[in-house]
């Protein structure tokens, strides 16, 4: 097999209050006295490694809280991994410096959920896509105008609209725009975190397909965020399945909706509506999606879960390997193996 | 049977500066009993202000400009403001796409509760308290007697909108309008207020007005579909049949660009354009820009005309017609 493209290697992302000295003082004499320090740090992703080879599109998918967009902001360097390390065509993106630190970030690119939050209200569409590549030299300001219309185009844009604002754009062009500003940089990996979330049904669908397109002009990689199973699944090879921080689950997108393993997997889908289904009863997994200030210990599913055994609430199980290229992290396949 | 409540050619215009917006526009549809009619459209369609003008809460510059709103032989858009409050909350109750929205942050929820039984109900205080905490164990909130005396920062946003649906339920209403309750929720969440808000609707007989853009739940849920576009009802009848072989373009290409019934990894089929500007609809069907079946006939204005299977549909050249 190839390099991967990106590689996270026992990543973690710990968010926590940084104490004062008074505040340390306060818990330190609170821990003389007996009493236990609180917890008031969240594992938002908990020891996460994954690779993604080039050219793939990775589904990942979650709930809300599950870290699926911490997972999304490291890999786009955004925000720095806790512990672990993240590869970028095999170079620590952490160690890489100067030059090369900076062309690795540029080369992942993120697409955001928010098209309203995400572009700067006071900037022209000319700014918003075209700033980094002249920035960054990427493009000469003789050969700029065209180079700008040349991206706008690509996204879907009519380039004469490069003088205007944000507001004057519809929520499915400003989402071009986000695409259009990711790609001005000419990268070669997109984090789209919940890219279609915000948008209509019909103005979703332009834009899937124009990230399917894009993949093959391009010949981008995708690490495709959302809690749209239907999105994933439709656009995605592999899916990954994160439950509070862990991913639970991961294979081949058809091997995940013909033989999801992991009981979280399942009931997942169970509950995703269908268009094809015809009114029926509701049924539901019980329980709520738990803190992940206090997450459960062991398998952090084992409350909801209905096959949850002694074992469960002990010991956290490892990705296994049940297929090939089909792990899940749940302790029922050793005991059928 | 007849029907719960029944809205005939609605019309609610939004008198703004830049003009007239016509949110709902000569929209018709009925409820009855036990039954769950899906309100779908996209932003702008007007199924929200649909929704508002039902349960009496449209805001200046907007009010009812026509049409009437039946329910018991009363018509809702002509009614004064205090009968209204007699029944809004109590016959008819409304739950919103954010519960935080719906819920007073400084309060408790008994409090919030307890307000909405003695608004309508001449009983005690401890019989209030009693009956909301009985709704709360309704809608499956664990421990029901320690959460009536939390805030509503305290739940989760699905436990939030389990409260609202609580309150809404508290007088038992004919009526529930649910505005897209479920968008914000996560899939899991979705799944149980689902089958909460259907157990209701089943055992109370409770007509529900379920508005949403996302056709997949309405799939599951709804007997009668009614589809909006730009403050029109393009498409009404029964869920199934609309479904199975949508005859209105705007319908086929929202089902048909849903991705799950797509090839995967094949382009989605997608429908042309965007969503029209109400302050500036072109004359005739507002929908021809988008469509590739429009002539020009399409330059005026299609009348809902009934349809074979007994549904309604606004078009001069639907689907199962030779283009």
């Amino acid at each position: 097999m190839s390099e991967p493209i990106i590689e996270l290697r026992g990543v973690s992302k710990r968010f926590g209050p940084s104490y004062d000295a008074a505040a340390r003082l306060t818990r330190a004499i609170a821990g003389r006295l007996g009493a236990p320090p609180r917890n008031e740090t969240v594992r938002a992703v908990d020891t996460v490694s994954l690779s993604i080879q080039r050219g793939e599109v990775v589904g990942l998918v979650g709930e809300s809280g599950c870290g699926k967009s911490t997972i999304g902001r490291m890999v786009a360097g955004i925000m720095p991994p806790t512990e672990g390390q993240i590869l970028f065509k095999g170079h620590d993106i952490a160690t890489l410096s100067g030059r090369d630190g900076k062309s690795a970030k540029l080369k992942v690119q993120m697409i955001f959920q928010d098209p309203y939050a995400s572009l700067n209200p006071r900037l022209r569409v000319a700014d918003i896509v075209g700033e980094a590549p002249l920035t960054h030299g990427l493009v000469s300001r003789a050969n700029f105008d065209s180079y700008l219309d040349a991206q706008l185009h690509r996204a879907g844009l009519d380039p004469s609209f490069k003088r205007r604002y944000p507001h004057q754009f519809s929520g499915g062009q400003r989402q071009r725009i986000g695409i259009a500003r990711a790609l001005a940089v000419q990268p070669e990996f997109l984090v789209c975190d919940e890219a279609v979330a915000a948008l209509d049904v019909s103005i979703q669908a332009q834009i899937l397909n124009l990230f399917m397109d894009l993949r093959r002009e391009l010949d981008l990689t995708y690490l495709f965020i959302s809690h749209d199973l239907g999105v994933v699944e439709h656009l995605s090879d592999r899916v990954l399945i994160m439950y509070l921080g862990r991913i639970v689950e991961s294979a081949r997108t058809e091997e995940i909706f013909n033989h999801a393993n992991h009981p979280y997997t399942r009931a997942l889908l169970a509950e995703v509506p269908r268009i094809d289904s015809r009114k029926h009863r509701f049924t539901a997994i019980t329980g709520e999606i738990p803190s992940p200030l206090n997450p459960p210990a062991g398998c952090h599913f084992h409350p909801r879960c209905p096959h949850a055994m002694p074992r469960c609430a002990a010991e956290a199980p490892t990705m296994r390997e049940i297929a090939p290229g089909h792990h899940s992290a749940c302790h029922l396949n050793e005991v059928a193996a | 049977m007849s029907a719960t409540i029944e809205v005939r050619d609605l019309r609610t215009h939004f008198f703004t500066r830049a003009g007239v917006v016509k949110a709902v526009d000569d929209v018709s549809f009925s409820v009855s009993r036990g039954q769950v009619l899906g309100l779908v459209g996209e932003s702008g369609s007007g199924k929200t202000v649909t929704g508002f003008s039902i349960i009496g809460l449209v805001d200046p510059p907007g009010r009812i400009a026509g049409g009437s709103i039946w329910y018991q032989g009363k018509d809702l858009a002509h009614l004064s403001e205090r009968e209204m409050r007699s029944l809004r909350g109590n016959r008819i109750a409304m739950i919103f796409q954010d519960p935080m929205m719906t819920l007073n942050p400084v309060l408790r929820i008994d409090t919030q509760m307890i307000e909405t039984v003695l608004a309508h109900s001449k009983v005690s205080r401890d019989e209030a308290s009693r009956r909301s905490r009985d709704a709360l164990g309704m809608v499956g909130i664990p421990s029901p007697d320690e959460r009536l005396r939390a805030y509503p920062h305290q739940f989760s946003g699905g436990m939030r909108q389990r409260v609202a649906i609580a309150i809404a339920l508290l007088h038992n209403p004919d009526l529930l309008i649910a505005d897209e309750p479920t968008t914000a929720l996560d899939v899991t969440i979705q799944a149980q207020i689902l089958a909460e808000v259907q157990r209701l609707a089943i055992e109370h007989g409770t007509a529900l007005i379920w508005i949403t853009h996302d056709l997949s739940v309405i799939a599951g849920l709804a007997d009668q579909i009614a589809v909006m576009y730009a403050g029109r009802v393009v498409e009404s009848g029964d869920a199934a049949a609309i479904l199975d072989r949508p005859l209105h373009p705007y319908t086929h290409g929202l089902i048909g660009s849903v991705p799950s019934r797509n090839k995967r990894g094949e382009k989605l089929r997608q429908i042309p354009g965007m969503t029209p500007n109400l302050l500036s609809l072109p004359p005739g069907c507002a929908f021809r820009m988008r469509c590739a079946r429009a002539d020009a006939a399409c330059e005026i204005e299609p009348p809902a005309a009934p349809h074979d299977d007994g549904r309604e549909l606004r078009c001069f050249h639907p689907m199962d017609q030779a283009a």
